[in-house]
């Protein structure tokens, strides 16, 4: 299961308690509303590294009497007179101040003590803008050097933070991707209500309009009804560009945006309110002012307020008047209807556009913004008025402009109620639970889903902010999640006998890595992707690559391939514990690798498990890994099938090189790890590796085991030592003297090899030790001198080979 | 005659008695048992009493043998013994010294939880599917109720091999693939190695390994999926682990939870691993959603069901208190041997 990352919607508890009454601290709220879905993150503290700063009077300004730059103030707190040391230029009798009392403390961690400034005591700190940090809180710096001045009346001795309105707590929450409507205050009011059982309230609206009509100044055209589903439009004259009022910024400062101007901020103030995003145009640069909405033309541009320049393709859509584009219809507004200080009368926009279309727009241009992302994730159509309206009762209420009668607003889709009819018992059925139908109702109404019992039948009319909600299941976890999610009993379902078992492969697998961790290997597991370059580092010439899976989108080009085989993987880990100064290093790890399938008409390319084992270390050798091998093949039954022919592998050593091949298949190779390699990869001791086709030999193992009648006769051993040329292989030795031997012979074991003194140069000597065994009697010489000499004869007159007495 | 054998009992009686080993004891017994040892001397001397005394004297000289070798016998048990008592005190070693160990290795300890979750989940009937790593995006997204344009596709999280096919980001897409294969009941688990393309840091790796569960069967409640997960979380972290079910959002399910369970480091009163909330995020689950029954062609007016998936290398690394998840698949020698 992927979770998608939810959006955060930072919900200052100040402002959510204007649509809903309540008491219970934002702990209790945040972890109520966790188990009502709406998963709060955490809770941050507005104004908590501010404590113990007050507002101050000056009352006198004195000479400081050891230093010029320094003066000594009388400020009144309230309860007492300070006397305060300050360097600031701007101090001034009568002002009000914040100041830092003994013990204070102030963003940054800086802690204000008593204490004498140059001589003279000085009984706190007079504190400037970026000591207080109140960029943070939106508020505005006037950009005077020194002491923040405090330009309303309150009473000396006030908490700054009261004066100021800086305390405050944030509740992130992290938005699901189903729940856009949540993204906004209103959305949130709704869940927290739902959640505490009380109800929220949404302030009327009522714009003081003048008598001018918008619909005479404006016109609106929609040219493309599948992507524009709603425009309104409303139109502000005499604008005045200024800062918004402090509450405004503060709440805009706790909600994480930063304020602007008056106009900008009402709109964000609006989206963050609603959820609707808006925009406004300079109604003088908008030609013929006629809104547009349509697609743009091949090779169309436009700057966008960001000053990039965007160059347009016909799919995405605009907003443009008769002349040109003026905005990228939902992603951003364009550069040539700005609004500036010059600006004297706007168009406001609030529309909804087609989520999908706004996405390929802002992924295509690498646009994201806060407006795009809304559409994207689908916008409630019936805010699209609203929010207008609140935007020009705002503007009215703040002074920013003079609001003309009306709106224009189009829309392409018809606005009725969506209504979905489902069985009310199958709420129950899926959930486990026996609701009664009213109560059923009563939750989906709490949740603003007006609805209707009808027998079995439950009508419901989705509000129109619920784009996710479509069936029986999305109703049911509505009801779930409001009735508690905790509440809903424990059950195991109800079944047949359970008929779980370990399939064939499994079990293997289980064996597989038991038998090698038991040799002393420690498993290992890597990245399966490597870089395409790796295959020169383990020695493959080009033409030896295999065809590899490429990632197309990969985190580098060196994590850019999929690992058609385990050796790099091995490699890599031995040469990091090398590195670390590991003095040895057993490992293995059972793992896919992966190659190109031309034949597979769906695209997948070939998935195969590989096993690999690597090792360096003082004890290890070819034969020891061999061994280990060996024994594994023997926990598959495979051992008596198993073949070690001599092999050339590209990264392997060429005389210390086997092919592992089971009944004429490549079950793969061992060797030693050619010293070119070694080298590339820091091993400067030698390193074996080993790598098996694991699917293959899942496949071909022989697990099933039958009895052998024990031996009721003593087997006879002879034994046979033969000199012959180094460059005969044991294994060929071996099968002439099985084959020779025939059934009577049981058992080969070799157990010395020698070279050296008494044995000719070029040549060794074998020393094997041959079981003789017959199941039906006791063998005597006469049965095993015959066949003895035989073997003797044969491997003399096939190698040559002397025997040795 | 009598006294002389008497002396000649006492005689060597005093002899075996003193004799020091085994050899001494050999001497002793020829010199008076041996052929021409003293008793069988006498023995041959008895031919000159006359009958009558014969019986009587060669019952005295079998008494006079018996003892003789009767006390031969315990004197050459005791030196028997007295000689293993010293061997076995010489042959004392150390047994402090340390043990000449065979070499064991070690699985991964991503694979000793994985074994372990899967034991649990067998005991509820489940059994253990797999899928391929690379996969359609069809299995991947579509079929999942992830549509194109849906914003859980952006190429940010997911590798591209081209546009119909991927590095599976979940282990979700096995769903389908099982339900293809499959008609209910199904109760599967789907271990296996998922993709996203985030930037490795100690709490994200490319690669990492999830399990997926699939229930559907007619009937099957979201009070199953709760009391099935209740118990895997049980048997796993403690019988006195408690859960917690929080709705969430996926698009494969409805409706969807995610699971915490309580933090057993600080018993719930909240430390640095639960980041001091007292739970731990364990599993996303939920109902499946109609429209994936429907893809994988089951009915969803006859059948319900659940899923879940949960993220192994986080569970290992609560287990055995890792708290970086790059030291999972680093393969440091010194880290594998710990576990
Ligand atoms: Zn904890």
């Amino acid at each position: 299961m992927v979770t998608e990352r939810g959006r955060i919607m930072l919900v200052p508890i100040k402002w959510l308690k204007e649509y809903v009454d309540f008491d219970i601290t934002a702990e209790k709220l945040s972890e109520a509303m966790t188990l009502t879905g709406s998963n709060a993150e955490g809770i941050s503290e507005l104004g908590k590294d501010i404590h113990n700063v007050l507002v101050g009077r000056i009352l006198d300004v004195a000479v400081h009497p050891n230093a010029d730059k320094l003066v000594v103030c009388k400020v009144d707190i309230g309860d007492k007179i300070l006397q305060v040391v300050t360097g600031a230029p701007n101090v001034k009798v009568g002002q009000l101040v914040p100041v830092a009392i003994d013990g204070a403390l102030l963003p940054g961690g800086t802690r204000i003590k008593s204490g004498k400034l140059r001589g003279e005591l000085s009984q706190g700190m007079l504190c400037s803008f970026q000591e207080l940090r109140l960029d943070e809180y939106g508020e505005i710096d006037n950009g005077v050097d020194g002491i923040y001045v405090v330009d309303q009346e309150y009473l000396p001795g006030t908490d700054i933070k009261d004066a100021l309105e800086l305390s405050d707590e944030v509740i992130e929450f992290e938005i699901t991707p189903n729940r856009p409507d949540c993204l906004s205050m209103l959305g949130i009011a709704r869940e927290a209500a739902v959640t505490m059982g009380t109800r929220y309230r949404f302030p009327e609206i009522l714009v003081k309009e003048i008598s001018e009509k918008a619909e005479d100044v404006v016109r609106v055209i929609i040219e493309e009804p599948e992507m524009c589903f709603r425009y309104c439009a409303r139109v502000v004259r005499d604008v005045k560009i200024e800062p918004s009022p402090r509450w405004m910024r503060r709440r805009l400062a706790a909600a994480g945006v930063r304020a602007i101007n008056n106009i900008v901020d009402i709109t964000n103030y609006c989206m963050l309110e609603l959820g609707q995003p808006m925009h406004a145009f300079d109604l003088d640069k908008v030609a013929d002012r006629t809104i547009i909405v349509r697609k743009a033309q091949k090779g169309e541009t436009l700057i966008t307020l960001d000053e990039q320049k965007r160059i347009l393709t016909e799919d995405m859509l605009v907003i443009a008047d008769p002349e040109k584009a003026i905005a990228m219809a939902g992603v951003m507004g364009g550069l040539n209807t700005e609004v500036t200080g010059e600006t004297r009368d706007i168009i406001l926009e609030s529309a909804m556009f087609e989520g999908g279309n706004v996405r390929l727009t802002s992924k295509a241009l690498g646009l994201r913004s806060e407006a795009s992302s809304r559409f994207e994730k689908g916008i409630d159509i019936v805010n699209v008025e609203r929010a207008i309206d609140r935007a020009a009762e705002l503007i009215v209420k703040l002074g920013a402009g003079t609001v003309l009668e009306g709106k224009v607003d189009v829309s392409t889709l018809p606005l009725e109620n969506r209504i979905i009819k489902v069985e009310w018992k199958r709420i129950n059925s899926l959930l486990g639970l026996e609701l009664e139908p009213c109560y059923i109702s009563s939750i989906l109404e709490s949740l603003s889903f007006k609805n209707e019992i009808k027998g079995d039948w439950l009508e419901v009319i989705v509000p129109s902010f619920r784009l996710d909600v479509e069936g029986v299941v999305d109703l049911a976890e509505e009801v779930a999640r409001i009735y508690g999610y905790d509440k809903i009993p424990m059950t195991l379902m109800e079944g047949s006998a359970s008929k779980a078992m370990r399939t064939r492969e499994q079990t293997l697998t289980d064996k597989a890595k038991n038998v090698l961790v038991a040799m002393g290997l420690f498993e290992s597991i890597t990245y399966s992707f490597v870089s395409p370059r790796v295959y020169e580092k383990i020695g493959f010439d080009i033409q030896d690559y295999p065809k590899s899976v490429i990632i197309s989108n990969p985190l580098g080009e060196d994590q850019s391939a999929m690992r058609t085989t385990m050796i790099p993987s091995l490699l890599e880990v031995l040469s990091k514990n090398r590195n670390r100064s590991a003095d040895e290093c057993k490992i293995f790890e059972i793992g896919n690798v992966f190659t190109v399938d031309p034949e597979n008409a769906n695209g997948l390319p070939l998935e195969k498990l590989s096993l690999g084992i690597g090792k360096y270390g003082n004890r290890v050798d070819f034969y020891k890994l061999k061994g280990q091998v060996e024994v594994l093949l023997d926990a598959f039954g495979l051992l008596k099938e198993a073949e070690f022919i001599v092999s050339a592998h590209p990264s392997l050593h060429p005389g210390r090189t086997a092919m592992v091949k089971v009944e004429d298949q490549k079950l793969g190779i061992i060797g030693e790890v050619h010293p070119d390699i070694c080298r590339n990869y820091g091993l400067d001791s030698g390193a074996l590796i080993a790598e098996l086709d694991f699917t293959l030999l899942l496949d071909i193992a022989k697990t099933e085991k039958y009895y052998t009648h024990l031996p009721k006769y003593p087997s006879v051993a002879r034994d046979l030592a033969i000199v012959a040329d180094k460059d005969i292989l044991a294994a060929d030795i071996e099968t002439v003297i099985h084959q020779v031997g025939g059934s009577l012979l049981n058992e080969v074991k070799l157990f010395d090899i020698y070279e050296g003194k008494q044995i000719p140069q070029g040549k060794r000597s074998l020393a094997y030790s041959l079981s003789y065994l017959s199941m039906d009697r006791t063998l005597q010489d006469k049965d095993i001198n015959p066949i003895h000499n035989k073997i003797i004869d044969a491997l003399q007159t096939r190698f040559n080979a002397q025997l040795r007495k | 005659m009598g006294d002389r054998l008497n002396l000649i009992q006492q005689e060597a009686l005093a002899s075996i008695e003193q004799a020091k080993d085994s050899n001494v004891l050999e001497e002793i017994r020829i010199k008076y048992l041996g052929k021409k040892g003293e008793l069988t001397q006498f023995l041959r001397g008895m031919g000159k009493l006359p009958p009558s005394e014969r019986p009587i004297m060669g019952q005295l000289v079998n008494k006079t043998r018996r003892s003789i070798e009767s006390a031969l016998t315990r004197k050459n048990e005791a030196i028997e013994r007295e000689s293993l008592i010293k061997r076995l005190k010489d042959e004392t070693i150390d047994v402090t010294l340390p043990g000449e160990k065979p070499q064991l290795g070690g699985l991964h300890p991503l694979t000793k939880v994985l074994n372990k979750i899967t034991d649990i989940f067998f005991g509820m009937g489940f059994n253990v599917a797999e899928g391929p790593e690379v996969e359609l995006d069809y299995y991947n997204f579509e079929a999942l109720n992830i549509p194109k344009n849906h914003p859980a596709r952006d190429t940010q999280d997911t590798f591209y091999i081209n546009e119909n096919v991927l590095l599976r980001t979940h282990t979700s897409p096995a769903q389908i693939r099982v339900m293809e294969q499959q008609q209910p009941p199904i109760k599967i688990i789907v271990p296996g190695r998922v993709y996203r393309s985030d930037a490795v840091d100690a709490t994200h790796s490319p690669i990492f390994y999830q399990i997926e569960g699939l229930v559907i069967d007619k009937n099957i409640t979201m009070g199953d999926l709760k009391g099935v997960l209740d118990i895997f979380i049980k048997r796993m972290f403690g019988e006195r682990t408690r859960t917690r079910f929080r709705p969430h959002h996926f698009p494969f399910t409805e409706p969807s939870a995610e699971m915490d369970a309580n933090c057993t480091a600080c018993e719930g009163r909240g430390c640095r691993i639960c980041s001091n909330t007292g739970w731990i995020e364990i599993l996303g689950a939920g109902m499946v959603h109609p429209k994936v029954l429907e893809y994988g062609n089951i009915d969803p007016n006859d059948y319900t069901g659940f899923a879940f998936g949960m993220g192994l290398d986080r569970i290992t690394n609560l287990v055995y208190g890792i708290d970086d998840i790059r030291l999972l698949y680093e393969n440091d020698i010194r880290f594998l041997r710990q576990f």
